[in-house]
């Protein structure tokens, strides 16, 4: 199709070439260019894969892969993690009423606190986070169930925002804000830490609300619709049918948390990418004293049970990370590393093996006399 | 575009297709009057309306249905309804994968290239065609009653049109009248057919002896004729005058658009087809489609791929189901509604999901791929055309590639059918030698380099090298032709004797039989042709009009009627009066030399320049020149002849008989100016001739001169000459008449009319008296013999199919080495079906039970006649032929039609299931062509004909080898491995997207951003690919065309096999595991969105396919390049599209995600970790199929590494060897030492010059005769010997000359004429012996490559010893072995 006349001129008959030097008479010579391009002698490095020639990639990539792999491997593992399943499961967990007695539809929430100790004190800024598993945020249809646009406070799509909402569009004649399944579906447990000191005494662990959500997320991608104030701007809106307040009221202590950039809100419309996922709760600041962040101890978590996991056999977790260089805890990439470059290594000398036992002779041009 | 224009046209050509619908009856004719009757030529009154005008519109589409149209052929393609679809899928809101306009974008890229591609080539034509139509011609204007200038497209049929010198044609023209004194018109058709020669055409013969100017408004008479049709070879009619009279109108009468008026100031003629029905456009075809074997493996691939997406469909769409369903009624938060609020079954999201899933996976149908395909064949195409080894600086042409979607077919071929005549030879002919009335004129002095001759008288067996003519200044052409003395002589005699008798008055029949038939035979050779003489006086391209010396004659013959009586009907009655008159006084006429003032006075007659239709002709009419009987003129009715002594003669022509191949033979019927008898002339193929021969009643002279004629002819053809048979006879009076009258009838019927002439022309060649007999040569073009070596060394089988006889054919077999004198040749002549199927059974035995040496199979040779061809390609025993024929290493086909060459080809195609190419430079080659996978048509002497039908057109043959094995090679292995690696690189990429479905509850959602899904293929990764396809270089020109045995990879499909795909796929599945897993399991767990997970696996997953591009590719430097560019591409468009809009792109919403990713380390050790676990596999396979199993091509790449010397000099020394350190059995490419019996095959050479018919038994004596050669001429001789393909060495060899014959060898006796030509003829062949390899160990050097090392090391390693020291004759060749190791050491 492409190729279908690419010397249409010599073919459609019109003879025209004759038509031409009748004329001109100077006829042109028709030989081609004597360019290394066109006759396809641009210089080129030619590398040629033997045992002997990758012989040394392989042993130069297994000697960087391991040292890199252990120290990933020491950096993860000096990454402390703490972490606590508090959905309710078992029978003797705290949580098991509320886990069997809540529903989406409950308009009392229920709440229940547990009990755990820190063996080690948290150095650092100490990460808080809530995870879901098969939770699937990823699912096509839900992941679609947005509209970017409202988020991002246009008014016309406040009114009438995309379809892609469906069916968490409108209630009747009032646009649901923010509309569509993931907003409707916001982790809205919440979730308080008390340091149980050595008296007894509960000593709230401060956590900031603050900071969680990516920078441009907060400023530019979301924003609140213009208006007076947030109830005006929200005016002639529904709030989604699963959550209790409207979105202008998700930070009663803050109101600059609250509409679209609500932090906790925009941390949830970040999808996660699997089914088991763990997204950023809160922050515990480093003390300006010397003393650590979390000192090791008991502590107490007060739940605050709003949101349903058992019924699609998911889990919820409250967990406590300090984080590195390289994001949180997890060994993978350096054992990755190291078993990379020990294969490397050992391919290598398999390799070595090869090049000494056939290489000298097989590498070759026989020349018979 | 064109639509100012082309409406009206299309309108009309419409309105005539409703016409010719309406009127069935008028199907078979048309009917041409002239516009001038009527007054509007397109009034409703005007007959000719309904024809097509002379506006041509080449264009295919207009303005307005260029869109409809364009997009209607587009979707005949398979590919683009399906992407279509899937992308109008995307519409439907339940399945839609992506948002739907942007899944149309990648469908819509394709088809608008396409369609602009498409609609810049319209744009051209209409351009061209603009130009065409809008040349001017005369045209005789009714009103103004003179002719005007028009534009071409304003003519019309009936429209009358005068044509001066140098113009073009606009229209096919019946021609009324020329300002030509003989009513001749020469025109010439090069761009037609190519042929250079000037065509003569006759004025119709009513017009024929009107003398003044043609007056159109005198015109009256209607032409009826056939309807248009593409032969340009045949045009039947008849022109129907008022009187009711009916003349009949030849192919000699019609004017062809396109041609060129030459040597005519002027002529008028009347249009009969105009625009798109004249013969060159009917005859103009577009380039042709083939599918190469390459896409239709690919195709297979790509139905493949059909069922591993459809697999993989169904898989996630059961899972999905399962997965709903484990949820039951319990509807979770994330499982959101169908768009109008319903609940979904289970198994209705599974179906809905699998349409969705189609759409998601739609990569693994590479929609790119057919796009890339075409434009790496564009390029690909363009480098060939580019090629200055394929450059012709003789004839300023190059090669030309006419179906361009098969240029890696070049790769794959395994047969090859040739042509002989002008492919194999140069079709330039010379005349060698003559007998004339049994006695052999042998033209020593004639002789060519590498020619045999034999000394008049002796036996034909007792031959000598004769002292050779070269004359290395001159370019040798066929018109240098030195007389032989002793026939001279007789010439001389004869026409002396003759003059003596003319001025004495005696009868001619004193003239002593021999030296009439002299005088006999030259005449014969002059003027029993159809060649047309100029000279360089009047040069073809001469513009000026010198109208005077026309002007004059014609006024002397007076202004005659209109309508004269037509010459033929003159002749017959001034016969009939001679009949009459019944004198015979003038025995001697009385015609003084008639000395026309025009031709005579101004021209010497050794500068006349003969124009012939076949080269033959021409080498005849130059060869009796060099006897001074020189052709001076040729008119439509007389020849004028110039003999010694008797000045100019002219014979009156009564008839010509032209050329067909089924008479094979023509002939001339003219009154001898001498003896006033009518005479035929007749010249022909000897098998025919030598049956029309008078039964010898008198005596047994004559009995002897054809019995020794046919002797002489049989050792011609056995040289390699073309024989042709000069016969004479001499009619009666009222015999002619009576045969005239037949001939007239058959002339102007126009049912049958061929026939009816056939028939007629058999009449006249009967009872024939044999002249002579003339041999000419035919020159081998250059290198062939070489190209033949080399490309057999490719593994191509060579098959030469022929019309030529077996001796002729078998001969330059020998000379282009296509047989070895050391074959046994299996020539299989049979009478009859039965016959054949015996020889056929009892050929076949012997190799089904010595199949256990490959290789001494492939020692013979096949000759096979038309005749027992037939037999053989019949039903019940083409197997049985074909098992003969595999087992022969060349087959030969001698005397075949047409027909049994693409019989051959097809049988050959269709039974052994191999890839066939026809070479071929005539039209008898033209279904040869066709038929093959690919058809090579040679831009030669024969015409355009073969170069119209082919796929590729060469200068030369000898091209083709650099075509097959380098740019055959290049292209099947660049296209081979982007196929494949677009396989691998579609699958690679969406089974990512596969494993992801798993964690995602097989909902269809894709982690890659659905830009980067939908532009993976258009953007980033197709353009590396092109580049790769286009410029990659496995192996240099230079060693590929050193060592042909490269090319078997091709043959073999060992870049593409099917399992290849297998692999690939299963690569690509190991490698989308690790591109997914390491990510996951680096994410497993954290905070991680969708898309900021999947960015990185796609940059991983990019990474991976460019760095696996660079493992496949060759040459490095051009991947790099553009896999940088690539990456930095990838990294630019990320960042802009992410930069560009917070809102847009939903879902992924991917604003500021890849900035993000770029500050964090995580994403750079997964970019390195990844790509290298994935290609670990890859990279350690291949660098261990390097090693332990180099595969030919391997081994060429390392010589191209090697310094250019070092390696010409392993080139050029070495059989280089190439196994398996593991394989045990020996390596294919073995190409060992040659044994001591190949030793001897060399050394025939050497002694070529003595040798006698015991080649064997003198073997010994002459490798001890070697033995004392000298050490530093041995290794001179043994390098040549290597160096097949420089042939040039030989000639300044010293030792090619020297050897005395050996004494005491037995001669043959001469009577055996058969077996002795066998012998000589294995001898005759004197350039380079290329044997096949005989299969030894042996004691080899081995050259050492150490690529890890910096310097090239060679070095030489005696590896076995094992005995293969039969005797002492191989001790020589040992030492030599030494002396070469020790020149190389210094060499290096």
């Amino acid at each position: 199709m492409m190729a279908s006349s690419y010397n249409a001129k010599d073919e459609d008959g019109h003879h025209s070439g004759s038509v031409s030097h009748g004329g001109a008479g100077t006829a042109k010579s028709k030989k081609p260019d004597n360019t290394a391009f066109k006759q396809q002698r641009l210089p080129a490095w030619q590398p040629i894969l033997t045992a002997g020639t990758v012989l040394p990639a392989f042993f130069v990539i297994g000697l960087i892969f391991i040292p890199i792999g252990i120290g990933l491997y020491v950096t993860s593992n000096n990454i402390k993690e703490f972490e606590i399943d508090y959905t309710g499961v078992n029978v003797d967990s705290p949580c098991y009423t509320c886990a069997n007695n809540f529903s989406w539809n409950s308009t009392t929430s229920c709440s229940c606190t547990v009990n755990f100790t820190l063996e080690q004190p948290f150095e650092n800024n100490v990460y808080m986070y809530y995870g879901l598993s098969n939770f699937y945020q990823n699912h096509r249809r839900y992941v679609k169930s947005r509209d970017d646009r409202q988020l991002n406070g246009d008014a016309t799509a406040l009114k009438d925002p995309s379809n892609d909402c469906e069916p968490y569009r409108k209630i009747g004649v009032e646009t649901i804000a923010p509309c569509g399944a993931i907003a409707n579906s916001l982790f809205n447990d919440s979730l308080e830490l008390y340091y149980v000191e050595p008296s007894g005494a509960l000593n709230a662990v401060p956590l900031a609300k603050k900071g969680i959500a990516w920078w441009t997320d907060r400023n530019v991608k979301f924003r609140n619709p213009a208006g007076v104030d947030l109830p005006t701007a929200f005016k002639g809106t529904a709030k989604p049918v699963n959550w209790r307040k409207p979105v202008y009221e998700l930070d009663p202590s803050d109101p600059d948390n609250n509409g679209f950039i609500n932090e906790d809100f925009i941390v949830w419309m970040r999808t996660a990418a699997l089914p088991t996922f763990r997204k950023l709760y809160r922050i515990i600041h480093k003390n300006q004293s010397s003393t650590s962040t979390l000192p090791s101890g008991r502590y107490v978590l007060n739940i605050t049970y709003n949101y349903p996991v058992l019924s699609f056999d998911g889990r919820k977790r409250m967990i406590l990370s300090t984080i590195s260089w390289m994001g949180g805890k997890n060994p993978f990439l350096g054992i990755a590393y190291i078993t990379v470059g020990s294969i490397c290594f050992f391919l290598g000398v398999v390799l070595l093996i090869i090049h000494h036992k056939y290489d000298t002779r097989s590498n070759s041009a026989d020349i018979p006399n | 575009m064109a639509r100012d224009s082309d409406d009206a046209g299309a309108a009309k050509a419409s309105k005539a297709k409703r016409q010719r619908k309406k009127k069935p009856k008028e199907n078979k004719t048309r009917t041409v009057h002239a516009n001038i009757l009527y007054d509007n030529a397109k009034g409703e009154e005007n007959p000719n309306r309904h024809y097509v005008n002379n506006k041509i519109k080449t264009t295919k589409y207009t303005l307005l249905s260029f869109l409809p149209k364009n997009l209607f052929e587009q979707f005949h393609r398979f590919a683009n309804v399906y992407f279509v679809f899937i992308a109008l899928l995307n519409f439907v809101p339940v399945v839609n994968a992506f948002q739907p306009e942007l899944a149309l974008a990648p469908v819509v890229f394709i088809l608008s290239v396409t369609a602009i591609k498409d609609l810049w080539e319209d744009y051209r034509r209409h351009r061209s065609d603009k130009e065409i139509n809008h040349m001017d011609c005369l045209v005789y204007s009714r009103l103004e009653k003179r002719y005007m200038e028009k534009y071409w497209k304003e003519v019309r049929v009936g429209d009358f049109i005068r044509l001066r010198c140098n113009e073009i044609l606009p229209a096919d023209v019946l021609l009324l009248s020329s300002s030509d004194p003989d009513r001749l018109c020469h025109i010439e058709t090069a761009t037609l057919d190519g042929e250079t020669n000037l065509k003569q055409r006759q004025v119709v013969r009513s017009f024929y002896d009107l003398d003044c100017e043609f007056d159109p408004l005198k015109y009256n008479s209607i032409i009826e004729c056939e309807k248009p049709n593409n032969d340009l070879n045949r045009f039947r009619g008849y022109i129907i005058h008022r009187s009711g009279r009916r003349d009949a109108l030849s192919k000699d009468n019609l004017l062809l658009r396109g041609c060129t008026i030459r040597n005519t100031e002027e002529a008028v003629g009347i249009v009969i087809y105009a625009g798109h029905e004249t013969k060159a456009m009917l005859n103009n075809n577009g380039p042709r489609y083939k599918r190469s074997k390459l896409e239709r493996q690919m195709n297979v691939d790509v139905f493949w791929c059909v069922i591993i997406l459809l697999v993989m469909c169904l898989f996630t769409a059961v899972g999905h189901g399962l997965w709903m369903f484990q949820y039951g009624d319990k509807r979770p938060v994330f499982d959101v509604l169908s768009p109008d609020g319903r609940d979904l079954s289970p198994i209705m999201s599974a179906i809905y999901l699998f349409l969705t899933m189609i759409i998601v996976f739609q990569v693994l149908i590479p929609i790119s791929l057919f796009v890339s395909i075409e434009i790496v064949k564009i390029c690909q195409v363009y480098f060939i055309h580019q090629d200055l080894d394929l450059y012709d600086e003789e004839t300023d042409s190059h090669l030309q590639c006419r179906a361009l979607n098969i240029t890696e077919d070049l790769g794959q071929m395994q047969y090859i059918f040739s042509d002989k005549t002008g492919t194999l030879t140069e079709n330039k002919m010379v005349f060698r030698r003559c007998t004339v009335a049994g006695v052999e004129y042998s033209h020593d002095a004639n002789v060519i380099l590498n020619v045999w001759s034999v000394k008049p008288g002796e036996s034909p067996c007792t031959r000598k090298w004769i002292p050779r003519r070269r004359n290395a200044s001159a370019p040798w052409s066929e018109k240098d032709v030195t007389p032989d003395p002793q026939l001279l002589d007789k010439v001389n005699e004869c026409s002396s004797q003759m003059d003596f008798m003319r001025l004495h008055r005696q009868p001619m029949s004193q003239l002593t039989s021999d030296l009439a038939d002299i005088i006999d035979f030259f005449i014969a050779l002059t003027i029993c042709n159809t060649v047309v003489v100029s000279s360089p006086n009047q040069p073809r391209h001469k513009v000026t009009a010198e109208l005077s010396s026309s002007l004059n004659r014609s006024s002397n013959r007076g202004c005659s009627s209109l309508l004269s009586s037509p010459s033929a009907d003159s002749t017959l009655t001034k016969l009939n009066e001679e009949q009459f008159s019944g004198s015979l006084e003038h025995t001697f006429s009385a015609v003084p030399p008639s000395y026309d003032g025009k031709t005579s006075s101004n021209l010497e007659e050794g500068e006349l320049r003969y124009e012939a239709e076949s080269p033959d002709e021409a080498a005849l009419v130059y060869a009796a020149r060099a006897y001074k009987c020189s052709l001076v003129e040729r008119l439509p009715d007389q020849v004028t002849v110039e003999l010694p002594h008797l000045g100019k003669l002219n014979f009156e022509l009564l008839h010509t008989l032209g050329f067909d191949s089924t008479r094979k033979r023509m002939s001339v019927v003219v009154r001898h100016p001498l003896t006033d008898q009518i005479t035929v002339y007749t010249k022909g193929a000897d098998s025919v001739i030598m049956d029309l021969i008078k039964p010898p009643d008198t005596g047994k002279r004559k009995k002897k001169i054809v019995c020794r004629t046919q002797n002489y002819l049989n050792l011609y053809a056995a040289d390699g000459l073309r024989t042709l048979c000069i016969a004479r006879k001499v009619s009666d009076k009222e015999e002619y008449a009576c045969w005239l009258q037949h001939h007239l009838q058959a002339e102007t019927a126009i049912q049958g009319r061929e026939e009816l002439l056939f028939e007629s022309a058999l009449r006249l060649e009967t009872n024939l008296h044999l002249l002579g007999a003339t041999g000419i040569e035919d020159r081998l073009q250059d290198g062939v013999p070489e190209t033949i070596a080399s490309l057999r060394k490719a593994g191509l089988q060579i098959w030469v199919l022929t019309g030529d006889k077996q001796e002729t054919a078998v001969n330059i077999a020998y000379a282009c080495k296509l047989l070895d004198p050391e074959e046994e040749i299996l020539t299989l002549n049979a009478d009859s079906q039965e016959a054949c199927a015996l020889l056929l059974e009892e050929k076949t035995y012997p190799f089904s039970s010595s199949h256990i040496s490959p290789f001494s199979v492939h020692r013979l040779g096949l000759v096979i006649d038309g005749r027992t061809l037939a037999y053989a390609l019949d039903k019940s025993l083409e197997d049985k032929f074909l098992a003969v024929a595999r087992s022969c290493r060349s087959v030969l086909c001698c005397r075949s039609t047409p027909l049994q060459k693409s019989m051959v080809v097809k049988l050959v195609r269709n039974k052994l299931k191999v890839m066939t190419l026809a070479i071929g430079d005539g039209a008898n080659d033209v279904s040869m062509i066709q038929v093959a996978d690919v058809g090579v048509g040679i831009s030669g002497q024969e015409g355009m004909q073969a170069v119209m039908a082919s796929d590729f057109a060469l200068p030369r043959f000898r091209y083709l080898q650099k075509l097959l094995l380098v740019h055959g090679h290049w292209c099947y292995s660049r296209l081979a491995n982007m196929i494949l690696y677009f396989f691998y690189k579609n699958a690679m990429f969406v089974s990512l997207i596969f494993w992801y479905q798993f964690y995602c509850g097989f909902s269809g959602s894709a982690m890659v951003d659905q830009w980067y899904l939908i532009f993976f293929n258009l953007m980033f990764s197709a353009f590396p690919q092109l580049i790769t396809g286009t410029l990659d270089k496995d192996v240099s020109a230079e060693t590929l065309q050193r060592l042909p045995q490269l090319y078997m990879s091709g043959q073999n499909s060992e870049e593409y096999k099917p399992y290849m795909f297998w692999m690939n796929m299963i690569d690509a599945f190991y490698q989308s595991l690790a591109c997914f897993f390491i990510p996951y399991f680096a994410y497993a767990d954290s905070d991680v969105d969708l898309f900021t997970w999947g960015t990185p696996i796609t940059t991983i997953a990019l990474l991976t396919i460019l760095v696996q591009l660079g493992i496949e590719t060759k040459t490095w430097v051009r991947s790099l390049l553009s896999n940088t560019l690539v990456t930095t591409l990838f990294f630019t468009v990320a960042l802009c599209y992410n930069a560009s809009c917070p809102t847009c792109y939903s879902p992924s919403n991917p604003y500021w995600t890849m900035q993000k990713l770029l500050q964090d380390p995580l994403f750079y050790l997964l970019c390195t970790i990844t790509p290298i676990a994935a290609l670990l596999p890859r990279y350690f396979y291949r660098a261990c199929q390097g090693t332990l199993f180099p595969n030919p091509v391997r081994v060429g790449r390392q010589l191209d590494k090697l310094p250019a010397d070092t390696r010409r000099n392993i080139l050029g020394l070495s059989r280089v060897t190439v196994g398996s350190p593991l394989r045990a059995e020996p390596p294919f490419l073995s190409l060992n030492k040659l044994s001591p019996e190949s030793w001897n095959n060399k050394d025939q050479r050497s002694i070529a010059g003595s040798k006698t018919s015991q080649a064997k038994q003198a073997a010994a004596s002459q490798t001890e005769e070697k033995g004392q050669i000298s050490p530093p001429a041995r290794m001179e001789k043994h390098f040549s010997d290597l160096f097949p393909l420089a042939p040039s060495e030989l000639d300044a060899l010293p030792y090619t000359k020297n050897d005395p014959p050996l004494p005491g060898t037995p001669q043959p006796p001469s009577a055996k004429d058969s077996e002795c030509f066998r012998r000589t003829l294995q001898l005759s062949d004197q350039s380079v012996n290329v044997s096949t390899p005989l299969v030894s160990q042996t004691d080899s050097i081995q050259l050492n490559l150490a690529p890890d090392r910096a310097s090239e090391c060679v070095r030489f390693r005696r590896s076995s010893e094992t005995g293969l020291r039969p005797d002492g004759t191989v001790q020589p060749a040992c030492r030599t072995a030494q002396q070469e190791e020790q020149s190389l050491h210094t060499a290096l």
